[in-house]
């Protein structure tokens, strides 16, 4: 098996590259997270803005990740070679499910719900904590999960800008046209994927099915 | 006039018009006065949610004025003015992520009462509207049935002990027996606690039994205002077929 041959020949290289994508996947999902849920929460507020601001945030994913990544190269301060640009990239790319989830996870809550609030004298700060982020939450998570695995991937990519991570090997191979090297890069770039998906999806279903799973222990 | 029984709310000419001029509700003048049920009657799209959502300044008038305990709305802080007047919608509204206990609890909890102090009125008032406490503090609105969860509502809309209360259809979604249990409970409640009642219904079966008197609402416009014998004498068309509708479905029930 040249693959495994591979992983224990080189792997303080791989642990390294793996690493460096940790690095970048979760520093720009956490940024867009930061960013992205207050983002859709004043959307919520000012519904006016969502047309324009959603509609940025699609034409930033229509955008060919390796064609960003080159656009950002020459821009100054966030711009240049290196894991900066990537970071910036990739934080573009993982905005839009964060911002549209939590916007649209709030608007979907029951009216009655929000009306009921408001009638109880409930502050517009009391009805975002205590009513409308809860009730969201397994929204916004799912939001998060696409961020996070369309990331994984799109970090890849970032090692044409000298960004480093598991891209590095995938280059490297195509260039070399040696498979063994795509896989080293591929193949842990896809169990990130994976795991990211299966974890946050876990999390994303004990708060959405938390309240009916409760309800069913009660009644058994 | 005696202080306690001057008008808690009071309507003076008022108008609400939506955002293209429309009016809902036109020129309403009315008082209701403490301690009283007051029925607003009238078909769907009459003005009567509208005119409910007036008085806890979910809605602000267009034109006129609606005071409620002496200071109009636009003057009263929207919070402070909720927190004292009890609210429930048909659809109910409680918090599906908070238990009962919660969802009754949250009034006194914006009010900052502390954790023993709520538990003990919480717990106080799922009695008061038959809701046994050990059995169901610990459940979540969704595994109740239709009739508990109006009896939640109504418990939310008591915890601060606010002296006024507005319900908005709250039994429309109930079977017939539950809602004929509900409004006899409702009645003996106000009869207890003495609260000043707005309460919103298309079902004119239903005014009649609960009302001190009757606010006959249409288009907008009020139509009739008086006790619900008066009503059922009234030579106005709408009270006429309001009347008829009654008779159509069977018998007066006691009162």
């Amino acid at each position: 098996m040249r693959l495994l041959d591979f992983f224990v020949n080189n792997s303080s290289e791989v642990l390294t590259l793996t690493a460096e994508h940790l690095f970048l996947v979760g520093l720009s999902t956490g940024i867009a997270i930061f960013v992205g849920v207050p983002l859709g929460i004043l959307l919520t507020r000012r519904p006016r803005l969502s047309t324009p601001v959603l509609g940025l945030a699609n034409v930033f994913q229509t955008i060919p990740s390796l064609a960003l990544f080159g656009f950002l190269i020459p821009i100054p301060v966030i711009g240049g070679v290196g894991a900066r640009t990537a970071i910036v990239a990739l934080v573009l790319y993982s905005l839009l499910p964060v911002i549209r989830n939590t916007y649209a996870g709030i608007l979907g809550i029951d009216p009655a719900v929000r009306e009921a609030g408001r009638g109880m004298g409930m502050t517009d700060r009391q009805l975002l904590t205590m009513v409308e982020i809860p009730l969201a939450f397994g929204v916004i998570l799912a939001g998060i999960r696409v961020a996070t695995v369309i990331s994984v991937g799109v970090a890849t990519i970032a090692a044409a800008i000298g960004a480093g991570g598991l891209g590095v090997f995938i280059f490297r191979g195509v260039a070399m046209v040696n498979n063994t090297l795509i896989l080293a890069g591929a193949l842990p770039a896809a169990v990130m994927a994976l795991a990211a998906d299966f974890l946050l999806g876990r999390l994303e279903r004990r708060f959405a099915h938390g309240r009916a799973r409760l309800a069913e222990l009660r009644t058994a | 006039m005696n202080i306690s029984e001057a008008p808690t709310v009071q309507f003076q000419d008022v108008t609400f018009r939506v955002a293209n001029g429309r009016p809902i509700v036109s020129r309403l003048n009315f008082e209701v006065n403490r301690g009283e049920i007051l029925v607003l009657l009238g078909r769907s799209g009459s003005g009567k949610t509208t005119t409910l959502k007036l008085i806890n300044r979910l809605l602000i008038p267009s034109d006129g004025t609606v005071t409620v305990d002496g200071t109009p709305t636009t003057e009263w802080e929207p919070t402070r003015l909720r927190r004292r007047i009890g609210y429930v919608i048909q659809e109910i509204g409680l918090l599906p992520h908070f238990t009962v206990e919660r969802n009754v609890g949250i009034v006194p909890a914006l009010e900052g009462w502390d954790e023993p102090r709520r538990r003990r009125r919480t717990r106080e008032l799922m009695d008061l509207v038959g809701l046994d406490p050990f059995t169901f503090a610990d459940r979540y609105p969704s595994e109740l049935s239709g009739g508990q969860r109006q009896r939640v509502g109504v418990a939310r809309a008591l915890a601060a002990d606010p002296p006024l209360l507005l319900l908005d259809e709250p039994f429309g979604a109930l079977d017939p027996l539950t809602r004929v249990e509900m409004q006899e409970e409702l009645k003996n409640l106000q009869a207890r606690l003495r609260k000043t009642m707005v309460f919103v219904t298309h079902d004119v079966r239903e005014g009649l039994f609960l009302a001190s008197r009757i606010a006959l609402f249409q288009q907008g416009t009020l139509e009739f205002t008086g006790t619900p014998a008066e009503f059922l004498n009234t030579d106005s068309p709408e009270a006429q077929a309001f009347i008829r509708a009654l008779g159509d479905t069977g018998g007066e029930r006691n009162r």
